[in-house]
């Protein structure tokens, strides 16, 4: 019997180390193949269409999205992504990428807001999404550029706090929050590596590389997308798209990666 | 219409690297939709790529490659400022051509 334990505490003690062996190469392999996918991301495809649609005279109105101010003034698009979210005044609201041309796309180009929300994730070539090409185009713009989101305003700062305290409220049927899987160092899903979103090193790499051409679904995915699909796998209610609740996590997340430099549209496995 | 190509072409060396990128569903014909129906197989069938009008590179292309396909490939004798041009047909006949310079 006391022979037998020892064997299999000899076993486990033979095995641990080759385990940890195994998933670094896993992680390893994965970097690598990450790497191999980068030179020719298709999320360029997403970018020229919403460079394309940014120009584009659209809507009941027929005007060109080139007159919307993300920020830095009407139509200026360079470094608009690292600065965002943000306070704008003509909305008296904090708005994040998606919120702001879901504003400019209902005020400057007339469409109704179930029009601009309408199709906020692309299905394959039958059902591609306007939104996601846009903020494709747009955070593109901002790639090198160092992450700046301020809190100057009260809004702002309202929102970063309200961001923060969701990234902890535990909730829903799974009794889980945000931080249950981002809050910790090394864990992961399956053999996917979650950052630990608490930090601000975890922040930085992870928000930096959204928007993102996601390899499994043959899709471009937003930031927006990535908090719905967490809130969903979370069997948390759907996270409704540029509800005050989706901006105040992307504004904590993105506050928390400052001074990084952008770093997307990127590619994910 | 189909979505424009990204082609990138550079001089390296003796050589000159072109890089292209696709906009293609590249539909298998193996998949099942969600009421079971199988669904249609749709891909690029020919690829050809030409340098001031001469064929550098011709593919014949089968269900086995991915959707929104990238193709690098390298050939010798040409220069800066040479047209690339791309081409595909898919099995449905539809077609798309861009092109670019060779910087």
């Amino acid at each position: 019997m006391s022979v037998a334990r020892g064997l299999v505490a000899l076993i486990a003690l033979a095995l641990a180390p080759a385990a940890v062996r195994a998933q670094d190469s896993t992680a390893d392999a994965i970097a690598h193949y990450r790497a191999a996918l980068q030179d020719g991301n298709p999320a360029e495809l997403w970018e020229i269409r919403g460079a394309d649609l940014w120009r584009q005279r659209r809507g009941p109105k027929q005007v060109s999205l080139e007159a919307c101010d993300l920020g830095l003034g009407p139509g200026v698009v360079r470094g608009a992504y690292a600065r965002l979210p943000r306070y704008f005044p003509d909305a008296d609201r904090v708005l994040d990428l998606e919120a702001r041309l879901l504003w400019c796309m209902v005020r400057l180009q007339g469409y109704t807001e179930a029009d601009a929300r309408g199709n906020p994730f692309g299905e394959g070539s039958a059902r591609k999404s306007d939104l996601e090409a846009l903020t494709a185009y747009v955070s593109s713009e901002s790639r090198g550029v160092k992450m700046d989101v301020t809190l100057s305003h009260p809004q702002e700062a309202e929102a970063y706090r309200m961001g923060e305290a969701l990234f902890f409220f535990r909730a829903g049927t799974h009794d889980f929050a945000c931080a249950t899987c981002h809050g910790e160092e090394g864990k992961r899903i399956r053999l996917q590596e979650l950052p630990d979103l608490a930090t601000k090193a975890g922040a930085q790499k992870a928000y930096t590389t959204w928007p993102a051409y996601r390899v499994s679904q043959g899709e471009l995915r937003t930031f927006e997308w990535r908090l719905y699909d967490c809130f969903r796998q979370q069997r948390f209610p759907e996270l409704v798209l540029a509800s005050d609740a989706a901006i105040a996590l992307t504004m904590y997340l993105a506050r928390n990666a400052n001074g990084a430099p952008f770093d997307a549209p990127g590619i994910k496995r | 219409m189909a979505d424009p190509m990204k082609i990138r072409a550079s001089l390296v060396g003796e050589s000159t690297e072109v890089k292209v990128l696709m906009a293609h569903e590249m539909e298998s014909g193996q998949r099942k939709d969600a009421l079971g129906q199988t669904i249609p197989a749709w891909f690029i069938q020919n690829v050809t790529i030409t340098c001031n009008g001469r064929t550098v590179l011709s593919a014949q292309w089968g269900t086995a490659i991915a959707k929104n396909p990238f193709l690098s490939f390298k050939f010798k004798g040409g220069a800066k400022g040479d047209r690339i041009a791309v081409t595909w047909t898919d099995n449905r006949g539809d077609r798309r051509s861009d092109e670019a310079t060779i910087a």
